[in-house]
C-alpha cells in the first residue's frame, strides 16, 4: 500500500508539473484529493491494514497528501501569475495616442499684469480703490487742478457725454474721490486700476479704450525720495532686478514737481536701439509730488500733509514686457493671442 | 519746438558739447528732447561757383551748357534748371561729391557733351521741399552776390546744423523762444548768456502822426504797441535768416514776414505787420467782435465772428483776429512800402477761445495761449524794427504808439534750505542752493538759509514754493535724489471683500475652461439695446450716447457685455477659431435719462459666450458640442462655489432661442439669464449654435457670505432609493425635483436626476423622469421601514400633484 501511495504521489506530481492550465489543475486536484479522488480511495483501504501498519501508512498518506497539495498550490500561483501577465499583455495600449483634453481657460494678459501690480503695491501698504468710468468734469479735471480752458486739457482728448459728464480720461478722479472720503485727516495709500477712454482713432499704438493704474500716497513728511524708492521697487519687480530707473522733469497739472520715469532699455542694455529711440531709456510712467492745490481742494492741509502720485498704463507695460506691437490685440481677443499669456 | 544749434550758439556757448550730450542733459533736467535731426547728411565737395557763361546745349533744347568758375578750377557743367543764368553764384557739386541719398557726382556725357559736376537745388542738398522758399523751389538755388567763389556751401546754407526737437510740456512756454532756451541751456551748462543788442535808429517823424491806438477791453489786451516803418523794400531776407527759419521749420517768404517770424522765434513774442496803406484809416481800435461780424483771414477764408473773439479793427471793420491771424486785406505784399508793426500782449484764455471757435492755430496763438513774457513785448517790437532797418531799408518812425496797462511786477517765492531738503529727502547745502539760483539767473535775497526768490517774468509757470522746489531739484539733478521708502509704508494693505470675490470668480471661470476677454465698453446703435438681462430693474433704460463719438462703432455705452463678446466670438470664428468659450467681468451703464443729468449707475456683470465643440476627443468617440447644459453646468458650478442657491426658470427673451433660455434667480431674486442666442441673431455674424450667460455681480456680492461654515462630515450611512415617474411631457424636471425635496424633507438630503426618457414603450405625450434620492439622518442609522414610509409618501403625493405614475 505504501508503494501504491508513492506511485500515486509520483503520478500526481508528474501531471501537476505538466499541466499549464488552471482548469486542468483544478481537475487534477479533484481527481487526486477530491471525495472520489484516487488518494481518498486508496485511504479508504486503510481499514484493512493491521494496527502496526496503520500509523506508518497513515504517515506516508499524509506526506503524500501535503506534497500533492503543496505542489498544486505552487502550480496554482504560478499559473495565476502567468494568466495575469497574459491578461495585462492583452490590455496593452498605444501610449502615444492623445489624452482626453481638459478645457483650460485663463485670465486676460492685462488682468494678470494688473493683479501682479496690485499685489506688489498691497505689499507696500497700498489699498486698491475703484471708481466710476463715467465721471464728472469736476472729478476728472477740476479737482485735479485742471480748470476749464486750462491748456493742459489739450493733452487729453475727452469723450464728453454732456458738458458736465464724460468718460474718464485717467483713473486719477478716483484719487480725488478717495481723498474727499478721507476728509483731509487720514493718510491715503492707494492705487486705482481701471478702464479709461480717450478720443483717439484706434491704431497700433492708440486705443480709444485702455487701462491705467494710478497711485496716491499722502501722509505727513512724504518726500520725493520716497517716490523714487517706491517706483524703483516697482520697476525692479515688474521688469527685473537688472533694470535701472531714471526720473526726468515733466509736467502734470496735479503734481509739482512732476516727473516721468524711464527704465533702462533691456534690448540694447542702455546703448541705444530702435526700441528706445536711441536713448537707452524707455518711458514707463508719469509721477510727481501732489500739487498743494489738489491737497487743499480735497481738504488736506498742504503744510501738514504731502504726498506723491503716479500713473501708468498696463497696456503699454504689457507691450514692452512681452514685445506686443499692436495695442488693439488686447481688445479684439483673438484666442490664439490670449492663450500665449495664460502662464504669465 | 525745433531748436537749431547753430542759431542757439549766438546766445550761449555750446561748442564744447556734442548735440547728443546736450540733448541728454536737457532731457534729464527739464525738457524732453524727442530727437536730433541733422539738416542734411554731410555733403562734401559742394562749393560756390560763378556761372561765367550759359548757353543752350547744342543737342538738347531744355539743357544749358555752363562754364562755371569754382575757384580752383573752371568746370563745364550741363544744367537742366530753367532758372540758371550767366552771372549767378550757385552751389556746385564737383565730381567726387556725394549728395544726400548717397548720390555720387561723376563726370558724365550728356547728349555727347561732357558735364563735370552738378549745379544744385536746395532739395538736392537735403533741404525738405516744404521749407524751400517758393521763388527757388522749381530750380537751382542762387546765392546773394556777397559770397566768395569756391567757398564751401555747407556753412553758407547751414547744412552742418543739428536740430533738437523739444517736446515741450504746456508749462514751459518760456522755451517757445530761442532766448528762453538759451536761459535753460545756460543754467544746465553753467554758461553765460548773450542777448542780442537792440538799438533802433529812428527818423524824426513820429508814429503818432500816422496812427492812434485805442483798446476797449484792457483785460484782454493790456498792451498794444504800434510801430510805423516806412520806405520798406520788400525782398528776400538775408541768407542767415532764411537758414535759421528753415532750420526751425518755417518757410522763408520775404524780408518783412521773415523778420516777424524770426523775432517770434527769437523772443517768443508774436508780431504782426500790416500794410499801412491798406488800413484805410489812421486808427487802430482793439475790441470784441460784434455778433456775426466777418473777417477774411490771411488763408483766404471768411471767418464768422462772435463777441468772444477779440479783433483788431481800423475803427470800422476787423483787420485781424487778435493773436491768431491777420486779415487778407492788410497783408504785406511786394508793393508794400509802409508797415504798421504790432507788438501786443493778448490774454491767453481769450486767444484760446478764438482758436477753439475758429479751429485756427498759429505759431502766434500757441504762444499767447501758453503765456508770453510781458517784459519782452516792446523790446521784441524794437528788435524787429532794427532788423527792418538793416534788411529792408526801412525808416523807423520815432516813438511807437502804445496803450500800456501791462503788469510786469515780479513775483517772489520764499524757500528755505531746510524745507527743500525735507520735501526732497536730500541734504542739499545752502551754498548749493545759492549756486542753483545763480545758474537759473533768478535774483534773490538771502538771510542765512532763507531765500526770497524773485521770479523773472519769463517764467510765468513759477508762483509757489513747489514750483521752486522743482527748479532746485531739477538743476540739482533727479539722479542725485536718494532712494527711500515712506515711513508709513509698514502698514499692511489688502484687497477688499469685493475685490477678492472678483478674483475668485475669475479663477473659477478659468478653472471651468473659459478664457477672459476684455471688450470695448462703447458699442454701436444696433448692439446698444441687445441681449439685456431681465434682472435689470429699471424700466425705461436707455443707452448713454457720446456727444461726439469718433466712430459709429463706438458711440453708446453698453447695457450688456454680450453683443461685443459675441463680436469677439465672430472675430475668432472668422479666423478659423471655431471652438471658443470666453467670459468678461465688466461694467454696464444704466440710466433712465435721455439726457444725462447725473452719472449712470455702473453695475458689474459677469457674461460668457460659448460656441463650437466643448470636448473634442474623436479617437475615443468622445465629442461634445457646447449645448445649454454645458453652459448651465458652468453657471451652476459657479453658484455652488459661491454657496448661493440658484434656480432656473424657462424664459422668453428677444434675440434668444424661445425654447432654450432660462432666467436665473437666487433666493427668488432675479440675477441673470442663460441660453442659446437666437440662430437668426448669430447667423448674421456667421456663427453657429452659440450659448451665453449673463449674471448680475452686484447681487452676487450682496448675497455672498464671506466666512465658509464648517459642518461636521456625516457620521451615519446614507440609503439611496431610485424612483421613475411617468408624467405629462410638459412637466419640467426641476419642478418635480423641488416637490420631491419638499415632501422628502428633512430625511431626503439630495435628489439627483439620472434619466429622462420619452418614446418607445411610453404612451404618447408622456415622459419618464428618474430620480435618485439620498436619505440620511444626522444622529442615527436609518431603518428600512423609515425610508420606505417616506418613499411611499413621496410617490403618493407626487402622483396626486402631477397626475403621474410609477414606471416599473
Ligand atoms: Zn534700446
Amino acid at each position: 500500500m505504501k508503494e501504491q501511495l508513492e506511485s500515486l504521489q509520483n503520478e500526481a506530481l508528474d501531471s501537476i508539473s505538466k499541466t499549464q492550465d488552471l482548469k486542468k489543475l483544478q481537475e487534477i486536484k479533484v481527481s487526486f484529493l477530491g471525495k472520489k479522488g484516487s488518494l481518498t480511495s486508496v485511504l479508504r483501504g486503510m481499514g484493512k491494514l493491521s494496527k502496526e501498519e496503520r500509523p506508518i501508512v497513515g504517515e506516508v498518506a499524509n506526506r503524500v497528501r501535503s506534497s500533492i497539495t503543496a505542489a498544486i498550490e505552487q502550480k496554482n500561483e504560478e499559473l495565476e501569475a502567468k494568466a495575469i501577465e497574459k491578461q495585462l499583455e492583452d490590455e496593452a495600449i498605444d501610449v502615444t495616442l492623445p489624452g482626453r483634453p481638459v478645457q483650460v481657460g485663463g485670465k486676460h494678459v492685462l488682468t494678470k499684469l494688473i493683479e501682479e501690480i496690485e499685489d506688489l503695491f498691497i505689499g507696500m501698504g497700498f489699498e486698491v480703490q475703484e471708481g466710476p468710468e463715467v465721471e464728472t468734469d469736476f472729478f476728472n479735471f477740476e479737482a485735479l487742478n485742471l480748470p476749464p480752458n486750462h491748456p493742459a486739457r489739450d493733452m487729453q482728448d475727452t469723450f464728453y457725454i454732456t458738458n458736465e459728464l464724460l468718460l474718464r480720461t485717467h483713473t486719477s478722479p478716483v484719487q480725488a474721490r478717495t481723498m474727499r472720503e478721507y476728509k483731509g485727516k487720514k493718510p491715503v495709500k492707494m492705487i486705482c486700476p481701471g478702464k479709461v477712454y480717450r478720443r483717439d482713432n484706434d491704431d497700433a499704438t492708440h486705443s480709444h479704450q485702455f487701462t491705467q493704474i494710478e497711485g496716491l500716497y499722502i501722509d505727513r513728511n512724504v518726500r520725493m525720495s520716497d517716490l523714487k524708492g517706491v517706483l524703483n521697487n516697482f520697476a525692479k519687480k515688474i521688469f527685473g532686478q537688472d533694470r535701472e530707473i531714471r526720473l526726468r522733469p515733466s509736467f502734470f497739472p496735479f503734481t509739482e514737481p512732476s516727473v516721468e520715469m524711464d527704465i533702462s532699455c533691456k534690448i540694447c542694455g542702455g546703448k541705444g536701439c530702435s526700441v528706445c529711440k536711441k536713448s537707452g531709456w524707455i518711458e514707463i510712467l508719469g509721477a510727481g509730488m501732489v500739487h498743494p492745490k489738489v491737497l487743499e481742494m480735497a481738504g488736506y492741509d498742504s503744510k501738514e500733509f504731502s504726498g506723491f502720485a503716479f500713473g501708468m498704463g498696463p497696456d503699454r507695460i504689457a507691450m514692452l514686457k512681452y514685445g506686443i506691437d499692436d495695442i488693439r490685440q488686447f481688445y479684439v481677443n483673438d484666442t490664439r493671442f490670449l492663450k500665449q499669456y495664460h502662464n504669465a | 519746438m525745433l531748436v537749431s544749434l547753430n542759431w542757439l550758439k549766438n546766445y550761449v556757448d555750446i561748442d564744447s558739447i556734442t548735440p547728443e550730450e546736450l540733448a541728454e542733459k536737457i532731457t534729464k533736467s527739464g525738457i524732453e528732447v524727442d530727437g536730433i535731426e541733422y539738416i542734411a547728411e554731410k555733403s562734401k565737395n559742394v562749393v560756390v561757383g560763378y556761372v561765367e557763361t550759359c548757353e543752350k546745349h547744342p543737342n538738347a533744347d531744355k539743357l544749358n551748357l555752363c562754364q562755371v568758375d569754382v575757384g580752383d578750377q573752371k568746370l563745364q557743367i550741363i544744367c537742366g534748371a530753367p532758372n540758371v543764368r550767366q552771372g549767378q553764384k550757385v552751389a556746385v557739386a564737383k565730381p567726387g561729391a556725394i549728395l544726400p541719398g548717397n548720390f555720387k557726382i561723376k563726370k558724365v556725357k550728356l547728349r555727347g557733351v561732357e558735364s563735370n559736376g552738378m549745379i544744385c537745388s536746395l532739395q538736392e542738398l537735403g533741404i525738405e521741399e516744404k521749407f524751400v522758399p517758393k521763388d527757388t523751389a522749381d530750380g537751382i538755388f542762387v546765392f546773394p552776390n556777397d559770397v566768395e567763389i569756391g567757398e564751401d556751401v555747407e556753412p553758407l546754407l547751414n547744412l552742418n546744423d543739428a536740430i533738437l526737437e523739444f517736446d515741450l510740456t504746456p508749462n514751459r512756454a518760456d522755451c517757445l523762444s530761442m532766448i528762453g532756451i538759451a536761459y535753460e541751456v545756460a543754467a544746465i551748462l553753467d554758461q553765460d548768456i548773450h542777448l542780442p543788442e537792440v538799438k533802433i535808429k529812428t527818423i524824426t517823424e513820429k508814429a503818432q502822426n500816422y496812427v492812434s491806438v485805442e483798446v476797449e477791453d484792457k483785460e484782454l489786451n493790456p498792451y498794444y504797441g504800434a510801430f510805423i516803418i516806412k520806405d520798406i523794400e520788400v525782398k528776400p531776407s538775408p541768407l542767415w535768416m532764411r537758414n535759421y527759419l528753415i532750420a526751425a521749420g518755417i518757410r522763408p517768404i520775404n524780408n518783412v514776414v521773415d523778420i516777424t517770424n524770426f523775432v517770434l522765434l527769437e523772443y517768443g513774442q508774436p508780431l504782426h505787420a500790416f500794410d499801412y496803406d491798406q488800413l484805410q484809416s489812421e486808427k487802430i481800435v482793439v475790441r470784441r467782435a460784434k455778433e456775426n461780424e466777418t473777417l477774411i483771414t490771411l488763408d483766404e477764408k471768411e471767418r464768422m465772428l462772435t463777441t468772444d473773439n477779440l479783433v483788431i479793427t481800423n475803427g470800422k471793420e476787423p483787420i485781424a483776429l487778435a493773436g491768431v491771424m491777420g486779415g487778407a486785406n492788410t497783408e504785406v505784399s511786394e508793393q508794400t512800402t509802409t508797415i504798421l508793426l504790432e507788438a501786443a500782449y493778448f490774454d491767453g484764455f481769450s486767444v484760446r477761445k478764438t482758436v477753439k471757435a475758429t479751429g485756427l492755430r498759429s505759431e502766434a496763438s500757441t504762444r499767447y495761449e501758453k503765456g508770453i513774457d510781458p517784459s519782452r513785448v516792446k523790446i521784441a517790437g524794437e528788435r524787429a524794427c532794427q532788423l527792418l532797418y538793416e534788411y529792408a531799408n526801412g525808416k523807423v518812425l520815432a516813438n511807437s504808439v502804445e496803450v500800456d496797462s501791462l503788469d510786469c511786477t515780479k513775483k517772489t517765492v520764499e524757500i528755505t534750505t531746510n524745507e527743500i531738503n525735507k520735501r526732497l529727502g536730500t541734504e542739499i547745502s545752502t551754498e548749493e542752493i545759492v549756486s542753483i539760483l545763480e545758474k537759473l539767473r533768478f535774483a534773490f535775497d538771502q538771510e542765512k538759509d532763507h531765500f526770497t526768490v524773485e521770479i523773472p517774468t519769463r517764467r510765468g509757470d513759477i508762483s509757489i514754493f513747489e514750483d521752486m522746489l522743482e527748479e532746485v531739484a531739477r538743476i540739482y539733478g533727479y539722479d542725485n535724489l536718494p532712494y527711500t521708502l515712506p515711513i508709513g509704508a509698514a502698514d499692511a494693505g489688502a484687497l477688499t471683500q469685493r475685490q477678492n470675490l472678483k478674483r475668485k470668480v475669475k479663477n473659477f471661470m478659468e478653472s471651468s475652461g473659459l478664457m477672459e476677454g476684455i471688450t470695448y465698453s462703447l458699442t454701436d446703435l444696433n448692439n446698444s439695446k441687445k441681449l439685456i438681462s431681465p434682472d435689470i430693474e429699471e424700466e425705461n433704460i436707455t443707452p448713454v450716447k457720446l456727444a461726439m463719438p469718433m466712430s459709429e462703432d463706438h458711440q453708446f455705452l453698453r447695457l450688456s457685455i454680450l453683443p461685443e463678446l459675441l463680436r469677439t466670438l465672430a472675430y475668432n470664428n472668422a479666423r478659423g477659431q471655431r471652438n471658443t468659450g470666453l467670459y468678461e467681468l465688466g461694467s454696464i451703464f444704466i440710466t433712465e435719462e435721455e439726457i444725462l443729468t447725473k452719472q449712470p449707475e455702473e453695475k458689474l456683470r459677469l457674461a460668457g459666450a460659448l460656441t463650437g465643440e466643448w470636448i473634442s476627443h474623436p479617437w475615443q468617440q468622445e465629442n461634445k458640442k457646447v449645448d445649454f447644459y454645458v453652459v448651465k453646468g458652468i453657471v451652476e458650478g459657479l453658484f455652488e462655489f459661491l454657496k448661493l442657491p440658484a434656480t432656473f426658470k424657462k424664459e422668453k427673451l428677444s434675440d434668444m432661442h424661445p425654447g432654450r433660455c432660462a432666467s436665473i434667480a437666487v433666493n427668488n431674486e432675479p440675477i441673470g439669464f442663460i441660453g442659446q442666442v437666437h440662430p437668426m441673431f448669430v447667423k448674421k455674424m456667421d456663427l453657429k449654435e452659440t450659448y451665453v450667460f449673463d449674471i448680475n455681480m452686484e447681487k452676487v456680492f450682496s448675497a455672498y457670505k464671506k466666512e465658509p461654515e464648517t459642518k461636521p462630515i456625516p457620521k451615519f450611512p446614507s440609503i439611496t432609493r431610485d424612483i421613475a415617474f411617468i408624467v405629462d411631457e410638459n412637466v419640467v424636471a426641476g419642478d418635480l425635483k423641488a416637490s420631491i425635496e419638499e415632501i422628502g424633507a428633512p430625511l431626503v438630503k439630495k435628489v439627483r436626476i439620472f434619466d429622462v426618457y420619452q418614446g418607445k414603450n411610453l404612451p404618447e405625450g408622456k415622459k419618464s423622469i428618474a430620480y435618485s434620492l439620498v436619505y440620511r439622518h444626522p444622529e442615527k442609522t436609518l431603518k428600512d421601514d423609515e425610508v420606505e414610509e417616506s418613499y411611499q409618501q413621496i410617490i403618493d403625493e407626487v402622483n396626486k400633484k402631477y397626475d403621474s405614475y410609477i414606471r416599473s
